[in-house]
């Protein structure tokens, strides 16, 4: 391996858009779910539940209120041992409202923990060095990840807002940097989300981003595909990557049964990544996945 | 094609524009140098700090234009006197004439000319439009139109957003949605009335709007906006139309239609509730970012002069011109001055105000 950072992923890991009010089907079942979590203990409840049925890894954005999440496990060293966080940067309203209330820049600036390094460059109208931007990259980074401090978080995501502009940008460079930073500051492996799954492997290819850690919609009916769904199964048959499926259910308009027949059947991916919020759809979930992949793969 | 302003707005449009089959991406033009260094450095595109230099040097096809409204008219007209396809952010500009001067000059010259009003790109709403347009919840005879989102939550802000006179509010900025939609489905009002503009927290624009929208045959739409509700977690925009046959509810996720016993029921439909969902009517675009409909949006653009056709296929100018014209009325509306098309109804509409005590406060 040469040095480099190699963890396994398990085979189902607890995302948090259900928590958020987060539903890209329903406005309604949203707002339903965002008022069943507006207390964290309700958050908490759902991912006890989850790490009872064998499921430790919680994929969640670096939302503010999962900071009193990582508290919680933070506080109960015992019960969470072997929990794991896979954290996806940035959580993007945060920032689209800072550019609304303060400009693009003066977003940036606000997010920096230190306002020094960007100041020195634009007070002067001086153009930017490279090793600015890198610098600004790896200070926003090191932001989102402060409320992990002490956790365990073996994988980093780039979410797919920030991950898709930068494809569709053409600053591939971005990834690059992204990948570094997170192996070297927190040995951990990078992951990229995106919507644009083929398109998004040629860019880590270009920048030399090998057997990425890859998460896109992966469902039958190819919500959110884009590239197409042939392009995607070709992508999971023949590129290197380590794939993990999101949107399975494409929430909720395919039956978990057969959705998940579905990606055991046509995409060989590492880990599926999926959104339950009640005791009764997380068991039934695991159970689907043990019965298809055999019962040693929850992890 | 070129890219005018690398906003919010426009570095998406950026990042479209560069993954769009067949299309070339030949400048970007901001006032921020800062910004320009890094997308040419990284990126590669070649940038330009005025329009006039880009349109002179690259000579783009077609351009882009995401700058703050209040610089629409300038920048538009200089593209379409070049001879040069336009797509422009909404709204198209400040002033119902200078729109329409526009319109005409788009069309003089035979250019496509396209606002972003991306919301006729959401399947949702065009499955709104298809039913309407089959009649299918017979004469419609309400519409109510609604924007809420956590835009302004503070008594804060220094960008042109807060600004009325460079195109920021509530008004410009989100209301300018739903009023484009009720355009679509049900073409221009004869006048308004009953129009409320609110501050909650900006110092210089508005952050709720109200207002009654007439047609012909007492057919009215109410709009109700508000950009400082943080109970919504992103700009949530949605259609009620209410018909003789049943109603319609639709928002960018879903679209719930009723439809009575007797009605003439379109193929995929019953009497009753009929739900449907983005997942299964939304059409994959080729890239995506933040929504199919950005994509989709400037793929008809780009179809439209790829095929050389002379005007827009959706989101016309003239249609936009529409929406800046009700914009207008409604400004004045809430100032207390008459619009244009029927003096009579301004004072109804202060008495109206008086009865339900909505009247703007200081």
């Amino acid at each position: 391996m040469s040095g480099r950072i190699e963890t396994g992923m398990d085979l189902l890991l607890l995302g948090d858009n259900q928590f958020f009010g987060i539903n890209h089907m329903s406005e309604e079942k949203a707002r339903a779910q965002a008022i069943r979590f507006q207390d964290t203990d309700a958050i908490i409840d759902v991912i006890d539940i989850a790490l009872d049925n064998g499921i430790r890894t919680l994929m969640c954005t670096t939302h503010e209120r999962i900071a009193e999440v990582t508290d919680h496990v933070r506080a109960n060293p015992e019960r969470y041992a072997d929990y794991r966080f896979y954290p996806c940067m940035p959580y993007a309203h945060k920032y689209a409202n800072a550019v609304t209330d303060h400009g693009m820049l003066g977003a940036v600036r606000q997010f920096l923990p230190e306002e020094g390094l960007l100041n020195a460059a634009l007070r002067g109208g001086k153009s930017l060095m490279n090793k600015d931007i890198e610098g600004i990259i790896t200070l926003l980074v090191d932001a989102e990840m402060k409320m992990f401090q002490g956790l365990n978080t073996p994988v980093i995501f780039l979410q797919n807002v920030v991950v898709d502009l930068m494809l569709g940008l053409g600053f591939d460079e971005a990834f690059a940097i992204f990948d570094r930073h997170v192996r070297e500051r927190y040995g951990a492996e990078p992951g990229f989300i995106t919507m644009n799954l083929p398109m998004l492997l040629d860019a880590l290819d270009r920048v030399g981003v090998v057997n990425p850690i890859v998460c896109a919609n992966i469902n039958e009916i190819g919500f959110r595909m884009s590239g197409g769904i042939e392009a995607y199964e070709t992508a999971l048959r023949e590129r290197p990557f380590r794939p993990v499926a999101m949107s399975v259910f494409a929430s909720g308009a395919i039956a978990p049964q057969r959705a998940l027949e579905w990606i055991h059947d046509h995409a060989n991916v590492e880990s599926i990544v999926f959104g339950a919020s009640s005791r009764a759809s997380i068991a039934s979930t695991k159970n689907i996945v043990r019965e298809l992949w055999g019962t040693d793969h929850i992890h | 094609m070129g890219v005018v302003g690398v906003g919010k707005m426009g570095l998406s449009h950026l990042a479209i524009v560069r993954a769009l089959q067949d299309v070339e991406l030949v400048g970007v033009v901001d006032a921020t140098d800062y910004l320009l260094d890094i997308l040419n450095k990284y990126t590669g595109a070649s940038t330009f700090s005025t329009l006039e230099k880009m349109l002179d040097e690259a000579q783009p096809d077609a351009i882009l234009i995401a700058t703050p409204t209040g610089s629409h008219a300038s920048l538009v007209r200089e593209a379409l006197e070049h001879g040069v396809h336009v797509f422009c952010e909404k709204p198209l500009t400040l002033s119902a004439a200078e729109s329409a001067e526009l319109t005409a000059l788009a069309a003089e010259r035979g250019l496509v000319a396209q606002v972003g009003y991306h919301n006729r790109f959401i399947a949702t709403f065009q499955e709104v439009k298809r039913l309407l347009d089959a009649d299918a919840i017979g004469r419609v005879t309400h519409v109510l139109a609604e924007a809420y989102g956590p835009v302004v939550l503070k008594p804060k802000g220094s960008t042109w957003r807060s600004r009325r006179n460079s195109g920021g509010g509530c008004l410009y900025d989100y209301a300018a949605h739903p009023l484009d939609l009720v355009h679509w489905y049900l073409g221009a009002p004869q006048n308004v009335r009953g129009s409320v503009l609110n501050s909650i927290f900006s110092a210089d624009t508005d952050d709720e709007v109200y207002s009654t929208l007439d047609y012909a045959d007492g057919v009215s739409v109410q709009l109700s906006v508000n950009w400082s509700d943080e109970s919504y977690r992103k700009m949530s925009t949605s259609i009620t139309v209410s018909g003789s046959q049943g109603r319609i509810v639709a928002d960018r996720q879903e679209i719930r239609v009723y439809l009575r016993e007797g009605a003439d029921i379109p193929d995929g439909y019953r009497a009753g509730w009929n739900i449907k969902y983005t997942t299964d009517l939304t059409a994959p675009v080729s890239f995506y970012l933040r929504g199919e409909e950005y994509s989709a949006q400037l793929e008809s653009f780009v179809g439209a002069v790829l095929a050389g056709e002379k005007e827009a296929r959706q989101n016309s100018f003239a249609s936009a011109a529409q929406t800046d014209r009700v914009i207008e009325w409604i400004l004045r509306d809430a100032a207390g001055e008459t619009t244009e098309p029927s003096a009579a109804v301004t004072p109804l509409t202060s008495q109206r105000r008086g009865l339900f005590g909505r009247g703007k406060r200081a």
